[in-house]
């Protein structure tokens, strides 16, 4: 557990000190969900039936952003291996990694939606749905491109293939979650989808860092 | 170029595997190998170890064993293949009543049912053989897992496309976002996913092994996927063949449709076995060629 502790303070401090990674994918998002009213027209009732699905998907893509370093510096410098043989199980640190990555991404991507949304004209009563949804959905992408990411480590190209392995993973995330922004500017019950959300990443925390931990050994054999 | 050259780039390009027990890497067969390979089954008998599974699945892992078996199963599998898609085929299009409300369009299932089936089928079964590379290590299983893939991205494909033909004359469009084709969809994305990270590493084993991680966690999700888009949104028609309780459909399209499918398998399990031979062979090859690179050097 200290030693968890110790990791995920480490990747913290590491992400303190290069802010700039965090910014990027916050400006990616809202570069990308700028992009959508002058590309659709900026009429309000098409932004507003839109919203819900540009806010997730720019989401989603911001939260790639990172994954591609989230290991490679330190399979490059060999941390990794330090890492691995500190005695903590390869699964319980791509689980510290899927923390920090949520902690450094997922939440200030969180806060960033707020406004996008906003400016997207979408209503007000379902930016608590979206915010929930997305709190959950962003910790799922954690975890799974955390897992890809493990995977895809040492590989050739391995940047460009991360997205081709991790979206289509997150197609139910997509769908629970911006279908619940949907159903509450519909006005219909939210609690469904969202629990769905919830059962998902349910599976996702203990699944997600066995596989990574798996990719990790493979990868430092 | 230099013999030294020529050589380090023989070495280049035939970076060997680490693996060591493995197929990967055969010496030229000297006799007395040979005697031992024959002898490892009344070795595996002598053994009464408490590990069945090992020592039934890993006979197989000997790469002549698995040549010779293999030479012998083809033909069994080809044949009957080509039998049976043909005879399914040549009596659903051909002399199988059209369906009262979508006319002759309706013979496009007997490709796109089979298509549908062996994408799944397929993905199961790459899986399964993922499953026996990572808990057993056993070789074969790695090079069955990559050689699956493209047939399975095929097939896959292959139902996309027919079902698109299909959709045109029954909903007017050529893709909708059905729950169905969607899901097929994603399937060929996790195809295609697992065929470029399997190729994207340097080294073989470690790309097997990613592939093995990567189509565990995919048939974690498909069953997920499937449903999420199934709440998510439906055009497709319903089931109309069950295994339990009667099908809605009748028998003068069913049977055509069972051996057109029966056929498909067989032809898929043929090219799987076609492929992987190959691929047996072709590492024995680039095993020659290192040995000899290195007896000259």
């Amino acid at each position: 557990m200290r030693a968890f502790g110790a990791l995920l303070a480490r990747e913290l401090r590491l992400a303190a000190r290069h802010g700039g990674d965090t910014f990027g994918a916050l400006l990616f998002f809202f570069v990308a969900g700028a992009l959508f009213p002058l590309a659709i027209g900026p009429a309000p009732e098409v932004l507003a039936r839109l919203a819900p699905g540009i806010v997730w998907v720019c989401a989603l893509l911001a939260a790639l952003l990172p994954l591609d370093r989230l290991f490679g510096a330190d399979f490059e410098d060999g941390s990794l291996d330090q890492l691995l043989l500190s005695g903590l199980p390869g699964s319980l640190v791509a689980l510290a990694k899927a923390v920090s990555h949520w902690l450094v991404t997922g939440l200030p991507l969180l806060a960033a939606s707020l406004p996008l949304a906003v400016m997207l004209q979408l209503p007000r009563a379902a930016l608590p749905v979206l915010l929930g949804g997305l709190l959950m959905g962003s910790a799922v992408l954690s975890l799974l491109g955390t897992a890809c990411a493990a995977v895809v480590l040492g590989a050739r190209r391995g940047g460009v293939l991360l997205p081709v392995l991790v979206l289509p993973l997150t197609v139910p995330v997509l769908i629970f979650g911006a279908g619940a922004v949907d159903a509450a500017v519909a006005g219909l019950p939210v609690r469904p989808l969202l629990l769905l959300l919830g059962a998902y990443l349910a599976a996702c925390i203990p699944l997600c860092p066995l596989a990574a931990g798996a990719g990790l050994s493979g990868a430092v054999e | 170029m230099d013999a030294g050259a020529r050589v380090d780039a023989l070495r280049r390009r035939f970076k060997p595997a680490r693996r060591g027990h493995s197929l990967c890497f055969n010496p030229p067969p000297r006799p007395d190998t040979v005697t031992d390979v024959d002898a490892i089954p009344a070795l595996a008998a002598q053994q009464t170890g408490p590990r069945p599974v090992r020592r039934t699945l890993h006979r197989f892992a000997n790469p002549g064993r698995f040549l010779r078996l293999a030479a012998r199963v083809q033909p069994w599998l080809t044949g009957p293949a080509l039998l049976l898609t043909l005879l399914g085929l040549g009596w659903g299009l051909l002399f199988s009543p059209a369906d009262y409300q979508q006319g002759d369009a309706v013979r496009i299932m007997y490709v796109h049912v089979p298509c549908a089936w062996l994408s799944t089928a397929g993905y199961a079964g790459l899986a399964a053989a993922s499953l026996a590379a990572l808990v057993w290590r056993h070789p074969l299983a790695d090079m069955a897992a990559a050689e699956i893939g493209p047939v399975g991205a095929l097939v896959t494909a292959l139902c996309l496309a027919t079902g698109s033909l299909w959709g045109k004359p029954m909903w007017g469009a050529w893709w909708v976002w059905d729950a169905r084709l969607t899901s097929e969809l994603v399937l060929f994305f996790l195809y295609c996913g697992h065929m470029m990270l399997i190729r994207a590493f340097d080294d073989a084993e470690r790309g097997a092994r990613a592939g093995a991680i990567l189509a565990l966690v995919g048939v974690v999700n498909l069953p997920i996927i499937h449903y999420s888009v199934q709440w998510w949104s439906t055009l497709h028609q319903g089931n109309s063949i069950g295994l339990t309780g009667s099908s809605t459909m009748s028998g003068s399209m069913l049977w055509p449709l069972a051996v057109a499918a029966l056929g498909t398998t067989l032809g898929f399990a043929a090219i799987v076995v076609a492929r992987l031979r190959a691929a047996v062979m072709e590492r024995r090859l680039r095993g020659l060629l290192m040995a000899h690179a290195e007896s000259v050097a």
